[in-house]
Parts: C-alpha cells; sequence; structure tokens
C-alpha cells in the first residue's frame, strides 16, 4: 500500500526545538502515522523532511520563519487527524506547559522587570546565543550558555570579555551549574557544603556532585565552563576565572577540576594555577592517568570529601559475551570505556547516545530516553552481549521516570548493570527508581564507575 | 567583583531560551524571569548585530532635552508660505495621489476647498481635486501635522509649539470637537462655519492669550499622565490644565469669550492637537543622526502607513495601512470602519498614547478585553521595542517608571512587536464621521524596510 505525505505550513511560528520534537514523537505515535515531524523550515532542516521522505509540495515551500508539520500516514483520513492534533496542540501551548510568573520578549525587557537579575541562562540556537550573550554581559550579566554551536574564536572573546567585566561566561555547551545552591539546567538537588566544583562536562558534574550529596557532603557552587575551555584556543579561560572564583568565596573549602585531558600547555598552566591555591585541590583530567590525579569521577568525588563509597557485595556470576554500554551521558561512557580499557579489555562496545549522530532531530536522551531503547533491544537479542551497562541520568531537565521508560523492555533476557546518578531530593527521587531497576533485576552500582568495574568483572569472553 | 556577588547570592535569572529551565528555577523558588524568545527573522538578523547604540543615544538625548512651549496661534499660510503660493493641500500620513485616497480624506479635501474659496459646492471641488489643478502633500513635509485625515489649508489657524532647546517649531491644526468634523471626512455647512469661526474669532483670541502667556508643554504631560490622560485617546486632563491656564490671559482681553470657553470645555479631545504638535516638535531635532535607528515619526493617510527613521532623515517607510481593532459607537460595525488614518501616531513616537496606556485606564477598554491589566501589558510591552524612559514623563501605575520613549526600530524587528496606536475610527465614507475607537499597529514591513535602508547607506 501507498503511503500519503501531508504538510501544513504555519507562516512566522517558532517553538523550540525540544517543544517540537517531543510533538513530533507523540504525532508518531497516533494510529495509522508511519513517521512526523515538526520543523523550522530552513533549508537544512527541509533537506532532514526530503531525506525521511516527509517532505510535501506545500512543506518545499516553507520559509526559514514558517513552522513545517509533516506527517506520513498510511490512508487519508490518519495524515488529516494528525494535523489536526498537531495545530490542537499548537493552539493550546500556554495551557498545558507550565508557565513562569514574569514574562518578557527581549532581555533588556526581562532586566525592566527584574533589574536586579545577575545571570541570563541562554538556550537558544547556536547562531544567535552568541548575540544573547553579549547582551547579557553588556547588560552588566555573567552567563551560563547551554547552547552549543558558537565557535571556538568568538567562545574565546566572549569569556575575555567576561573576565574584563568581573563575569563568568559558563559554556557555551555549559549543560549543568550549581550557584549559591540554585541548581541551574541540568542539575540535581545537592545540599549545599564546602567543595566547589569546576567541570567542563555537564554530567561529570553532576555524578561528582551526587556523590558527594550521597556520602554526606555539599557542595558550595559547581561551575561549568563548557567542553571547550581547556582547548588551547580558549586556553581554560573559564577555569581560571572559575578558580579564582572559588578561592575567594568564603564557604569553598576544596576545589574539584573535572575534564576529559586538556591540552598539554593547558594542563600545565591550570595544574600551575591549582598549586598556588590557597585551598585545597582534587583534579580529575578523565584519560589522563598521573599521581595525585583522581583517575575516576568516584574517586573525584571520594579524594574531595576524605571519604569512602561503600561498594555492596555483588555476587560474581560470571556470563559468557561482550559488554554493551549504552550511555545517556558522554563523560559516563568515556568514563566506563577508560575502566576497562585500564583493565587490558578492549572487545566491549560502549555508545554514547547523546552524541550528534544519534541526537539529529530529537532530544537528547536525557530529555527523552526513549531513544535508547531501540539499542537496548538490539542489544538484547544481540548473542555475542553478554552485559549491558546502562546510566540513568537524573535531576532537572531530565525526562520523569527514565526507569520506567528503560523497563518497558524485557531485561530479564540478560544480566544489565546500571548506575543512576541523582538524589533523593532529585524530582524523579533516586531511591524508588533504583528500587524499581533493582525489582527488575537490574544490578544498580553506587557510581558509574563502579557499574563499569562491576560490567567488567561479571562478563567473559 | 561581579563574579563574588554572584556566587554570594540569590541568584536571579533571566532565563533566554527553553522554557522548562525557568519553570525549573522557579519550582526550586529562584526568582526568574523568562524571555518569551523568537529569532529574528532570518533576513533581517545580521542587520541587528549592527551597533547603533551610540547613534541611538544622540536621538535619544535631543528628544529628551527637548522644552517644547505652546505660543501662538499663526495662520497656515504664514507659517508655511507654500500654502499662500499655490493651491496646495496638506495631508496626514506620507504621500498619496489622490486617486489612491480613501474616502473621508477626499471628502475633507472637498470640504477644505469649498471653505478656500477654490470651488462654488463640494461637486465642483471634487472636479477640481480630480483635475491635478490642486496640489497634494503630506503634513510632516511643512513642519506640521494633523489628526486623521489631516487636512491643512492657507487660511487655517494653527497651533504653533516652539523646542525652545533646539529653535525648530512644529504646527497642527486647532481641534474642532467630536460629531460632523472636517478631520473624519465632514464637509457640510454645520462643518465649514465652525471653522470659519475658528479662524476669524477663536484662533486670534487664543493667540493673543497664549503670546501674553505661553504654555510649557512638558510639564502639563507629566501631570495629566498623572491625571489619566494618555495624550491620544483621553485628553480630559490636560485640555481642562490648558483651558485652566489660559482663563486669565483669555478673561484680561474682555469681549465675548463665552464662545470660546465654552468650545474648550465642550471637547475633551481640545489637547489632542497641542500634544501632536508636541511631538512633532520634540522628534524633528531627532532625525538626521547617522546610524540612528529610532523612529522620528509614525504617519497614515487611510491607504499607506510611513514611519521614518533617524538615520535615514527624511525619508519614508511605507506599507499597506491595516484595519483598527476597536469598539464602534451604535449603529456601526467594523463594516462602516476606515482602515487606520491621521499623523496622530507621533504620539506614540513620543512615548504617549498607547505607549502610556498605563496611565490611563479610564480608556483601557480600547485595548483588546480592555481590563486595567491589558494597559500594564500594553506599556510593557511598547517598552520593549522602546530604547528608554522618559526621566519627566511617569505613570503612577507602573510605581512612577516613565513613559516608554524612543522606538528603536531593531527592538520591533527583533521582538516582532509592532507598535499599538491609539486611534479614533473614521467612517469609510466621506462626511459621516467618527463612528468608533480602537488599536491600531503599525505594520512590521515599514521597520524591516527601514533597517535594510538604513544598513545600504
Amino acid at each position: 500500500m501507498h503511503s500519503l505525505v501531508f504538510n501544513r505550513v504555519e507562516r512566522s511560528r517558532y517553538l523550540d526545538s525540544v517543544a517540537l520534537m517531543r510533538l513530533s514523537r507523540s504525532l508518531s505515535a497516533l494510529p495509522g502515522i508511519e513517521a512526523a515531524a515538526l520543523m523550522i523550515g530552513t533549508p537544512s532542516n527541509k533537506a532532514l523532511l526530503r531525506e525521511a521522505g516527509l517532505l510535501a509540495v506545500e512543506g518545499e515551500e516553507a520559509g526559514p520563519n514558517d513552522l513545517v508539520i509533516a506527517v506520513r500516514a498510511l490512508e487519508h483520513r490518519a495524515g488529516q487527524d494528525a494535523l489536526a492534533s498537531a495545530l490542537q496542540f499548537l493552539e493550546n501551548k500556554d495551557d498545558s506547559s507550565p508557565r513562569t510568573g514574569l514574562r518578557a520578549k527581549t532581555l533588556a525587557g526581562a532586566l525592566e522587570l527584574l533589574p536586579e537579575a545577575n545571570l541570563a541562562l541562554i538556550s537558544v540556537p547556536g547562531d544567535f546565543a552568541l548575540l544573547e550573550t553579549r547582551k547579557a554581559l553588556d547588560a552588566g550579566l555573567s552567563a551560563l550558555v547551554f547552547s552549543s554551536g558558537v565557535p571556538l574564536e568568538e567562545e574565546r572573546a566572549l569569556k575575555r570579555m567576561a573576565n574584563e567585566k568581573g563575569l563568568l561566561v559558563m559554556g557555551p555547551d555549559c549543560g549543568t551549574a550549581l550557584l549559591a545552591g540554585v541548581p541551574l539546567a541540568f542539575a540535581n538537588a545537592v545540599p549545599r557544603g564546602g567543595i566547589g566544583i569546576v567541570s567542563a562536562s555537564g554530567t561529570g558534574l553532576q555524578e561528582v556532585s551526587c556523590l558527594i550529596a550521597r556520602l554526606g557532603e555539599g557542595v558550595s557552587h559547581g561551575i561549568g565552563v563548557g567542553g571547550r575551555d581547556l582547548d588551547e584556543r580558549v586556553g581554560a579561560l573559564g577555569t581560571l576565572a572559575a578558580i579564582d572564583a572559588l578561592e575567594r568565596d568564603a564557604r569553598t573549602k576544596v576545589i574539584v577540576l573535572l575534564s576529559k585531558p586538556p591540552a598539554p600547555g593547558v594542563a600545565e598552566a591550570v595544574l600551575e594555577r591549582l598549586a598556588r591555591c590557597a585551598k585545597r585541590s582534587v583534579v580529575c583530567f578523565l584519560g589522563l592517568d598521573r599521581p595525585g590525579l583522581a583517575r575516576t569521577l568516584h574517586e573525584a568525588a571520594e579524594m574531595a570529601s576524605g571519604k569512602k563509597i561503600e561498594s555492596l557485595k555483588n555476587e560474581i556470576r560470571r556470563v559468557p559475551g561482550r559488554v554493551e554500554g549504552l550511555f545517556c551521558g558522554g563523560t559516563l561512557c568515556s568514563e566506563a570505556e577508560l575502566i576497562f580499557q585500564r583493565r587490558g579489555r578492549y572487545g566491549d562496545r560502549f555508545i554514547d547516545l547523546g552524541d550528534d549522530r544519534y541526537t539529529r532531530a530529537r532530544p537528547h536522551p536525557m530529555i527523552d530516553p526513549e531513544l535508547r531503547n531501540a539499542h537496548v533491544a538490539r542489544a538484547l537479542a544481540d548473542p555475542e552481549v553478554g552485559v549491558l551497562l546502562l546510566d540513568i541520568v537524573l535531576g532537572y531537565g531530565a525526562h520523569s521516570d527514565p526507569a520506567g521508560v528503560l523497563l518497558k523492555e524485557n531485561l530479564s533476557m540478560k544480566t544489565v548493570v546500571a548506575s543512576v546518578v541523582g538524589t533523593d531530593r532529585d524530582p524523579q527521587v533516586r531511591s524508588l527508581q533504583v528500587e524499581r531497576l533493582s525489582e527488575a533485576g537490574v544490578l544498580v552500582a553506587p557510581s558509574n564507575a563502579l557499574a563499569a568495574e562491576w560490567a567488567a568483572a561479571l562478563s567473559s569472553y | 567583583m561581579s563574579i563574588d556577588a554572584l556566587l554570594a547570592g540569590p541568584v536571579r535569572i533571566v532565563n533566554v531560551g527553553l522554557e522548562g529551565f525557568a519553570s525549573d528555577l522557579a519550582a526550586n523558588g529562584a526568582t526568574v524571569v523568562h524571555v518569551d524568545w523568537k529569532p529574528p527573522r532570518v533576513e533581517f538578523a545580521a542587520l541587528l548585530g549592527q551597533s547603533a547604540e551610540a547613534a541611538n543615544r544622540e536621538a535619544l538625548r535631543r528628544i529628551l532635552a527637548a522644552e517644547p512651549a505652546l505660543t501662538d496661534i499663526r495662520r497656515a499660510g504664514e507659517l508655511i508660505p507654500r500654502l499662500d503660493a499655490s493651491r496646495l493641500v496638506l495631508h496626514a500620513g506620507p504621500p498619496v495621489a489622490w486617486e489612491r485616497m480613501c474616502g473621508p480624506m477626499r471628502g475633507a479635501i472637498c470640504g477644505a476647498a469649498v471653505f478656500e474659496g477654490w470651488a462654488p459646492d463640494l461637486e465642483a471641488a471634487e472636479e477640481l481635486a480630480a483635475s491635478g489643478a490642486i496640489g497634494f502633500a503630506p503634513n510632516h513635509h511643512f513642519r506640521a501635522v494633523g489628526p486623521m485625515t489631516g487636512i491643512t489649508t492657507r487660511s487655517m489657524p494653527l497651533l504653533l509649539v516652539e523646542n525652545r532647546a533646539f529653535g525648530n517649531w512644529a504646527a497642527c491644526t486647532i481641534n474642532e470637537g467630536l460629531g460632523n468634523v472636517l478631520r473624519f471626512g465632514g464637509n457640510d455647512a454645520e462643518v465649514l462655519g465652525r471653522l470659519g469661526w475658528l479662524r476669524d474669532e477663536f484662533g486670534a483670541l487664543l493667540g493673543r492669550a497664549l503670546r501674553a502667556a505661553p504654555l510649557e508643554l512638558s510639564p502639563l504631560i507629566a501631570r495629566g499622565l498623572a491625571m489619566g490622560d494618555e495624550m491620544h485617546q483621553r485628553n480630559v486632563a490636560c485640555t481642562s490644565l490648558l483651558l485652566r491656564a489660559v482663563a486669565p490671559g483669555l478673561a484680561s482681553m474682555g469681549g465675548s469669550l463665552a464662545k470660546a470657553f465654552s468650545f474648550i470645555a465642550g471637547n475633551d479631545q481640545f489637547f489632542l492637537n497641542v500634544a501632536m504638535a508636541m511631538g512633532k516638535s520634540i522628534l524633528d531635532p531627532a532625525g538626521g543622526v547617522e546610524g540612528s535607528t529610532i523612529v522620528t515619526a509614525m504617519a497614515r493617510n487611510g491607504t499607506d502607513f510611513g514611519i521614518r527613521i533617524s538615520g535615514c532623515g527624511d525619508e519614508w517607510f511605507i506599507a499597506p495601512v491595516e484595519m483598527p481593532q476597536g469598539l464602534y459607537f451604535p449603529g456601526f460595525s467594523a463594516a462602516d470602519a476606515n482602515p487606520d488614518m491621521g499623523d496622530s501616531a507621533i504620539l506614540e513616537a513620543v512615548g504617549l498614547g498607547a505607549f502610556s496606556m498605563a496611565a490611563a485606564p479610564a480608556v483601557a477598554g480600547f485595548v483588546g478585553a480592555g481590563g486595567f491589566a491589558e494597559a500594564l501589558a500594553t506599556t510593557r510591552a511598547m517598552a520593549e521595542i522602546s530604547a528608554a524612559r522618559h526621566p519627566q514623563w511617569r505613570i503612577p501605575a507602573l510605581d512612577f517608571a516613565g513613559a516608554p520613549v524612543g522606538i528603536d526600530a531593531r527592538r520591533v524587528v527583533e521582538t516582532g512587536t509592532a507598535p499599538a496606536i491609539n486611534t479614533g475610527i473614521a467612517h469609510r465614507r466621506a462626511g459621516v464621521g467618527q463612528v468608533g475607537a480602537g488599536v491600531a499597529r503599525a505594520p512590521l514591513a515599514c521597520f524591516e524596510k527601514a533597517l535594510v535602508a538604513l544598513a545600504r547607506l
């Protein structure tokens, strides 16, 4: 049977991409619908739709300010119904989404309503993030730039500008921060305390702050600097500014620095700065083994708090087959892979589902973990795979029930090891998520590093 | 250092982008303002990046430094010699030829032609106008403004407002009152008779009183805002204040003043035309600042809407005019309405009218659902497209924040927020007059064209 493609173009309509992708998914799930997508009609988006067999004549004519609603249906009626429900959703958008009290249309308008604002949280598309960040700095605000896609030289210019003004630019591509007890973007509800964290990795910051919380300690501030801050072209401008600030901050007693291995010159500059710091520091350059440095996020949390993470005894029942690691957090994926490499294991596979390859036109798996289920199902059916290694990331911004999504798959077919990044004060409540996973037979490790160790010990090939 | 203050807390956040982040922060008890960010239209995004800040500061400085005073009433031909030199009719809005003019404007022109003695009756006047024997030009090209049709001809008495800080002046006809009047296209004997009295008696009297005691307008506007006027839809307070100010001067002249007093007292909108001339006198000196995106005029002629921006001098940026949304007098409906018309949008350009809606809850009924909350929201929305808050013109209901002043064409394009304009609504047929009042929007295309033109300079 021939399927039908329906397009509807809404002129001058804008919705953020997360909202569009969520709506795309719920449309796809309607009866009689093969595929559906809502996208702004930029040339690249139209190319994606064309590739997906979702672009009709109407959609071809959409401009970069227009919204294209595209569905491919088995029959006429289903297609029309899907378009109608998309429109209905768009009309009701304001009623269904939680609204904050104070609203404006521009940064300048927002500052009229809140003149004492001191931080801008910027998550607009990359092309515009630069402009909005400049506006924020000009207005005397520090900025957390969640957006990615800002060129490196612009990132350096923004951070220089911030330094001159005594302000902080976190990011671009900064997913997590905790400032003065306020969790920003994808962060967890952790208690305040004496440990200050500077991190080039969002999930790295989440893992360490949650481990610290579970060790009974607290975080003074968690400052994200963006994944490329320790690139030699940026020269750790953000990291050094954050270290300076934490050194002056009375609440901070220990400074933790988390990053993948920096450019050699940058690493020396940062280590030299920490050596002269009046406060004790713990450094984890994930993948750089050097005496005195933490080798894993797990170790960084232990060294910072001076406490040991309790590893429950685990019955070792070896299973044949390799390990398949399916991760939502990129840094968690790297950490696991490193642990296997240190054990001399190279025959396993680790996939970061947050990588651009998997998230094109889809929300990040932390927002929509459903993306992972197809990979989980495939691995469960793969005779070469003995053990699945997974991460569950909780916190603000993350999916409301990632364990529930995962448990849609029949996990009892294989040995599954997982770690749950989060705290009991997170909206998803970590202990409840752990309980559901354990009931389904998943082995839940206290940290991502331990989960990797367990998985390595369990599997043999 | 600012970083230290940030870390000391409390963190107060402006969230630009994903709304979920703001909801989480609010749920966590953090103070957050969410920005309903929309991408600027792609073709204009590049233009918005260029910095007009310094130029706009200069344009704004000039606007805020103005010292307008109502100083005299003068014959139009005397102030504008071209009116005496030829059969020229000035009209509202950007240039428009007779063939494209709306009904009320044609009607008013015919009435004015009879009034000036160029034609014996309206029929002959229409033939004359269509024949090309009468010239047409915008008020704005001759330092003048006029409400609705804005028709100005040589013998009409004009209110003269002088901006003492810059030595320039601007003029506007005298408001004729409500009902059957020339500005709404009325042109019968009653209308022309009133124009004659304004010319022969009233103008002369008020002119003498003003020459003896000129009226400073900026402080008057400040008081009017505090008394519930926004100077476009509502001028009750300012008209009363004006009457109070000129009464002693008029009284000292002797003669029969009863008609003059009752004329002003019986016309709540008398001050409208004074405010318009003031707006023009304030904004003209702000023109011609190289690179500035500040709007120096907005005007409509019932066919087209035109704006000027400082950096492009006298050039008009034009788009088809829109229909006002409003409330109608009994017996009339939107089907009777003429498209948006008049030079009175100069008031919005100077920060009054819809921009100061929050000052005038009494006329908030003309905006959408019409609650006071909506009036506040209108002023807040207009503040987002304005460069500054007026330091003297303050609005009590906004905790004495200033009226939003200095429309920045960049912000209009960036936010997609079209300036709102409080307006009267004329019947689409000449001679019927006003049928309602409401709110019109300036077309976004005018602002986009202006930015493109400025970028090409």
